[in-house]
């Protein structure tokens, strides 16, 4: 049936009624001006798109619930909730201001995510695993210090009293070992960087 | 008289909301239902 020419209250009933392409006759007699109204103020349309849809969230459930009792003023009250809208989306706005970049400046070129993606982790574990298998070549003594010093993160002190040697044997042995990975990297072309 | 430089913007005059918000809103209301209880009301969306 054509609803066009029924005034809002009377779509208002027969919605409450269960009829809900009353709804829709409404939404769609008065979208434009609540829209323009939202958009006038916030110069936004994403912003005033979501403002126009809580407005009208507001406005089912209040019908839903029974509890609309404005007869003959339906638009002037969906403006009013629209307008408590604008206001709350400002107030929300000015507690926690909205920072946009443009193409001069971009906030993210300053605050990276400091964590790798994934393509730079998998290289990450790959070179570690690397790394890994080029220290197992190395003589018993150099790999024992190495390990010692650059994984469980042992001073030179410790690594001497450990072994029984020297702190100079140990910084020696260190040295000798990070020569000969050099050595075995060099020499097999390895690359080891991410 | 003073003339007016400012235009009045064409995106102004055609302002519509989406037409899946519109969708949005009708689907919303199709679903809620208000179970009144006593002197409660509880709402649920049936989606």
């Amino acid at each position: 049936m054509n609803q066009l020419h029924l005034q809002d209250p009377a779509l208002i009933e027969k919605y409450l009624k269960g009829d809900e392409t009353a709804l829709e006759t409404l939404i769609n007699r008065h979208s434009q001006r609540i829209y323009s109204f939202v958009f006038s103020k916030v110069f936004d349309k994403d912003v005033a798109e979501d403002i126009f849809q809580d407005t009208f969230i507001k406005v089912i459930n209040t019908l839903k619930r029974g509890s609309y009792n404005e007869e003959g003023k339906f638009l002037p009250w969906v403006m009013r909730i629209a307008h408590n809208l604008v206001i709350d989306h400002f107030r929300k706005n000015n507690r926690m201001p909205k920072f946009e970049g443009n193409d001069d400046f971009n906030i993210f070129s300053l605050i990276g995510d400091s964590s790798l993606n994934a393509e730079k982790q998998l290289i990450k574990d790959q070179v570690e695993c690397d790394l890994r298998k080029l220290i197992e070549e190395l003589p018993d003594d150099q790999r024992e210090v190495l390990i010692m010093r650059m994984y469980k993160d042992m001073s030179f002190k410790e690594i001497s009293e450990i072994t029984g040697v020297s702190i100079n044997t140990a910084l020696g042995r260190m040295r000798y070992a990070i020569i000969n990975l050099r050595k075995i990297i060099n020499k097999h072309n390895i690359v080891l960087t991410n | 008289m003073a003339k007016l430089y400012t235009e009045y913007s064409s995106e102004m005059k055609d302002l519509q909301p989406k037409k899946e918000s519109v969708e949005f809103l009708l689907n919303y209301s199709k679903a809620l239902k208000i179970i009144k209880y006593k002197e409660l009301k509880f709402q649920t969306l049936l989606n």
